[in-house]
């Protein structure tokens, strides 16, 4: 067996164990960690996955899919809440049936996705980062300045109107717990089908070499804004289950420091691979919650500030060291190996294109 | 054509064609369409806060000098962003960090310097209150972002989205220890919980009016000054980039960086000098602006935005488009608030920022390089 099939074959070992400790996760966990850590790792992992899927196979990082996140959410949340005596106040309140207001959220957020996507389809690599930073920024000045649909204080309720075949989630976590991961899962697999289709791999084409597959004939503008919309969407689930989670939502959410800790989140698992979105996620959350318990009210000690110090450190750390993250040192662990004690003939057939195309 | 029509795929002949219409509708609407609102309320989608160009010349004009004074402040703060860029081809994520900082530590020297607390009185502040409080901030952030070029972007240059990661990271750390830290002296009985909302004074001079003397318009003196010292800030950096021998190497990098290295020339030396002078006018930019406006949590990211979006128009690297970026944003900001319609309470000049999307969008899909930008 060579070094890659070993290394493919540990990683299903492991994925199918990630699965299954996931499945049985809340006879496992304390209702604490099952909420807290596991759930938003799982909804968080969903919105990274968008950015990394743009990434991995687009060539494009995305800091819209914050932006995009919070319209979905903004957008649920004002199409579902109603106007009831002594109920929520804020927002359009159009008391929309929830099942066609979850519907109607994620395909205005993959239209807005879309315009966004056809705008910044003809700019690259940093130009693109830029863009896209403004798009959330811009979604995030919208929602804060019209108090129409939202304003600076948060829009609530949204919690408490989901379709039928979601249930109740504001007492049953568990229920929360299981329709993220179901998510999650199908997010998953999406990536994993999509990126073998046709599109898939004319869009990895279009990453790798834009100039030349315009060339041999590709809409290279219209693949991009396809992929964008694509992540439109994953960005939209990711974005109408935090709404479900927090059960309110503020423009803080899709703020500056929300994009950035998306970013974080996707990088200290790795830009390469769609599973670092989760690994990341999981990373981030508990390097977050053993730090933020620690640090004393008046600040951390002798330099003062909160916990974005400390993970503005742990991220410039990543960077500086391993900028594919987690899963990046993963891969490099084995191609060491594979230099170092795979058999000579490993090389020719276990080469990159297997590899790329089994992750 | 029929070749040229496809190729445009999404980005199309139509949408063009619908993008120059929105333009010339928009420049229609506030020349005349564009109405008062009744005395008693109410109005149409032909409401706005003042009437049109034609109607109510004197509140264009100011409308103009609102845009073209905001665009010097912009202008600023975006050249500096540019230069930057344009050299190096790093994106400084935290310039909007720098700027907080600046702004703070200018604020800081202020009070210090005139000693009289959070009251302040504007027109006792004299000239050197002002120039001294700004000159330190300069270099305060001038060498504060030589060295983080030093430590943080020099071993890995040509890796420009790792450079953009890093200066992520050090905007979050700064701005997180800025907030913590700033500002050291609040108002009397006020509580200082980090990245309250500060001014800084204008010298005392610039705080009256002055009479135009075209349609009856009189306009804030502090304001004509930020217009002033962008367009001083334009003109050095002009002089400095096009006739000595600095700027020469400076153009030549930002043309072929190997090829002014292969020739002699210490490159690292020049990259060091943009830092430098790049960051510096984050620092220029917070001054007046906090001078003009208030120096507070959230103005970082404010002004990276508007850094971003000024060189998204005119194009990276390019000190004519920033100029022009600038004065476009600075414009369709001001007409915004001015002239977007206001049927009812609720609407809509709090839709102004989609304006700015509007701006961005239409340049891009003109020119997805930017106004003055390059093909990358």
């Amino acid at each position: 067996m060579t070094v890659d099939r070993t290394k493919l074959a540990t990683e299903r070992v492991i994925g199918v164990a990630a699965l299954v400790v996931a499945v049985l996760a809340p006879t496992l966990f304390s209702a604490f960690w099952l909420n807290s850590i596991l759930t938003q790792a799982l909804i968080l992992g969903i919105g990274a996955a968008s950015l990394i899927f743009l990434s991995a196979y687009g060539g494009m990082i995305s800091l819209a899919q914050t932006g995009l996140m919070g319209i979905a959410g903004y957008a649920l949340a004002n199409m579902v809440t109603q106007r009831v005596p002594g109920g929520e106040t804020k927002g359009l309140l159009l008391g929309w049936d929830p099942t066609v207001g979850l519907v109607a959220a994620i395909l205005l957020t993959v239209g807005i996705g879309l315009v966004f996507g056809a705008v910044a389809s003809r700019s690259y690599g940093i130009y693109f980062l830029m863009l896209t930073l403004t798009y959330t920024v811009i979604a995030f000045l919208f929602v804060g300045s019209v108090t129409l649909i939202g304003g600076f204080s948060p829009v609530a309720g949204v919690d408490t109107y989901t379709p039928g075949f979601i249930g109740d989630i504001v007492t049953d976590r568990e229920r929360l717990y299981y329709i993220t991961l179901i998510t999650a899962v199908f997010v998953y697999l999406l990536v994993r089908y999509l990126v073998r289709t046709p599109f898939g791999v004319s869009l990895q084409g279009i990453r790798d070499e834009p100039v030349r597959m315009a060339s041999l004939g590709y809409n290279v503008a219209l693949h991009r804004t396809i992929a964008f919309g694509i992540g439109a969407f994953i960005a939209a689930l990711a974005g109408v289950l935090s709404a479900w989670w927090f059960g309110q939502l503020s423009p803080t959410t899709m703020g500056l420091d929300a994009t950035i800790q998306m970013l974080v989140i996707a990088v200290i698992g790795g830009l390469r691979r769609i599973e670092g979105a989760w690994l990341g996620a999981i990373a981030f959350l508990m390097i977050n919650n053993e730090i933020t318990n620690r640090i004393p009210s008046s600040g951390l000690p002798v330099i003062g500030g909160t916990f974005n110090t400390v993970i503005g450190f742990i991220f410039l750390a990543i960077v500086i060291v391993s900028p594919d993250g987690l899963m990046g040192l993963w891969d490099r662990m084995w191609d060491a190996l594979r230099r170092r004690g795979g058999p000579p003939h490993a090389e020719p057939e276990g080469g990159e294109p297997a590899a790329v195309a089994s992750s | 054509m029929a070749e040229r029509i496809r190729a445009w795929g999404v980005v199309g002949t139509v949408p063009r064609a619908l993008a120059a219409g929105l333009v010339v509708f928009a420049i229609l609407y506030v020349l005349v369409i564009a109405d008062p609102p009744d005395e008693f309320g109410g109005g149409n989608w032909r409401t706005t806060n003042t009437g049109s160009a034609l109607d109510d010349p004197s509140t264009f004009l100011t409308t103009v000098l609102d845009g073209l004074t905001f665009a010097g402040l912009l202008f600023i703060v975006a050249s500096g962003f540019s230069l930057i860029f344009g050299l190096m081809r790093v994106v400084n994520m935290a310039h909007g960090a720098f700027y907080l900082l600046g702004g703070y530590i200018a604020y800081e020297i202020q009070q210090r310097m005139t000693g009289s607390g959070f009251g302040l009185n504007p027109t006792e502040v004299n000239t050197l209150e002002w120039v001294v409080p700004w000159l330190v901030a300069m270099v305060c952030i001038g060498v504060f972002g030589l060295a983080v070029q030093q430590l943080l972007l020099r071993w890995n240059q040509g890796q420009d989205l790792r450079q953009a990661l890093i200066t992520i990271a050090v905007s979050v750390i700064v701005a997180d220890q800025v907030i913590a830290h700033f500002p050291r002296t609040v108002p009397a009985g006020t509580q200082q919980f980090g990245g309250n909302a500060v001014s800084i004074s204008w010298p005392g001079w610039t705080n009256r009016l002055v009479d135009l003397h075209v349609g009856g318009v009189t306009y804030s003196l502090s304001r004509l000054v930020m217009l002033a010292l962008g367009a001083a800030v334009g003109l050095a950096l002009f002089l400095w980039l096009h006739k000595t021998k600095t700027g020469m190497v400076i153009r030549a990098g930002v043309d072929d960086r190997q090829m002014t290295a292969a020739i002699g020339i210490n490159i690292q030396t020049t990259f060091a000098l943009a830092f430098l002078v790049g960051s510096a006018l984050a620092a220029f930019g917070a001054t007046v602006g906090g001078s003009q406006a208030s120096i507070a949590q959230g103005r970082d990211g404010e002004w990276l935005l508007f850094s971003l979006v000024v060189v998204i128009i005119g194009g990276m690297g390019s000190l004519a488009g920033a100029a022009v970026g600038s004065v476009l944003y600075g414009l369709v900001f001001a007409f915004a608030v001015a002239y977007l319609p206001t049927t009812g309470n609720e609407c809509c000049t709090q839709y102004s920022v989609v304006l700015t999307f509007a701006l961005m969008a239409l340049v891009l899909a003109f020119r997805p390089q930017g106004l003055f930008g390059r093909a990358a």
